[in-house]
């Protein structure tokens, strides 16, 4: 996995999550994972496909999510699941539009789709097989954890190609 | 938030806004941020198709329009409104906002933009300049009293 691809969403969540929600934020502590991704909360994934592929997931506690729907609306929010949805798809929006800006100028061509929300305690489909980096973003809402995969495509052919062989 | 002078027409009457973004969110907190300019809101619309219809049917001083949405994209709809109406002051409010799409938004008749999220500073500003070209509106800086009181 190549930071080079990942700093520009952790850039852009730590920008979106100061900005949008007018308060200090810290960058917590970076794992890896393998596996399907376990949501902790209310997730979106959102993938990615194109010079780079993979996918990022953002996810938060509804508790978070209504504390963030209320300033988002300016204390208009209701405190029901789809407000918990339309915030955690909103923030993915801001968060994604933001890195995909940086990437862009970089020189990466690709196309993001849109974010599917989940909520049931199934792993995430399209999760699985993918080593990610996992991190939570300390907000005055609460955490908001964002786990990322993201790989260079010609790498995975290159892989792709390979793998026959070995056999 | 900080607090803003007033951004009014000519006439001193509110500057009505068309408020288009596919979420619900998304358009609070714009609207929030226009009435804070003093503005009104002439109508709002969750893709581009409606925004073409409530555009013809509000017909707004200026119209804030997300990129991303359903069914018809904001730079189409630029496009078809700019296309009808070649006097309309569009503004683009993306979190998209890389080069390619800011280019795209501007040759299809679209005055500024403006990336997510937004700053009521930023967004002022540009709102201020974008009504500065409008004889109807309040363009001198004089009656836009534009300082800004943060």
């Amino acid at each position: 996995m190549r930071m080079d691809l990942i700093q520009p969403f952790i850039n852009a969540a730590d920008a979106v999550f100061a900005e949008s929600l007018q308060g200090p934020t810290k960058i917590g502590d970076l794992s890896m994972e393998e596996g399907a991704y376990r949501r902790k909360g209310i997730a979106a994934l959102i993938a990615i496909k194109g010079d780079i592929e993979g996918r990022i997931i953002l996810d938060l506690a509804p508790e978070v999510a209504y504390k963030v729907a209320g300033i988002l609306t300016g204390g208009e929010a209701t405190n029901d699941d789809q407000t918990a949805r339309e915030t955690v798809c909103e923030l993915a929006n801001m968060v994604i539009g933001n890195s995909v800006t940086l990437l862009n100028d970089q020189g990466y061509t690709f196309k993001v789709f849109p974010p599917e929300v989940h909520s049931s305690d199934e792993g995430l489909a399209g999760s699985q097989d993918t080593e990610a980096m996992v991190l939570a973003i300390e907000t005055t809402c609460g955490n908001i954890f964002l786990n990322i995969a993201m790989h260079h495509l010609t790498r995975r052919r290159r892989e792709r190609d390979a793998a026959p062989a070995l056999r | 938030m900080p607090q803003f002078a007033a951004l009014l027409k000519k006439d001193s009457q509110p500057v009505r806004y068309l408020v288009v973004d596919d979420s619900v969110f998304a358009r609070k907190n714009i609207i929030k941020m226009v009435e804070l300019f003093g503005g009104e809101v002439a109508g709002e619309a969750g893709d581009g198709l409606t925004a073409i219809a409530e555009f013809n049917r509000t017909k707004p001083d200026i119209v804030l329009m997300d990129i991303t949405m359903p069914q018809m994209e904001g730079i189409e709809a630029v496009e078809r409104i700019v296309r009808q109406h070649p006097e309309a002051r569009i503004v683009m409010v993306s979190s998209v906002g890389y080069q390619e799409n800011i280019l795209a938004a501007l040759q299809k008749g679209a005055k500024h933009f403006v990336q997510k999220p937004v700053k009521p500073e930023v967004l002022y500003e540009i709102l201020r300049y974008v009504l500065s070209d409008d004889p109807a509106a309040a363009g001198a800086p004089v009656a836009l009293a534009g300082e800004h009181r943060s």
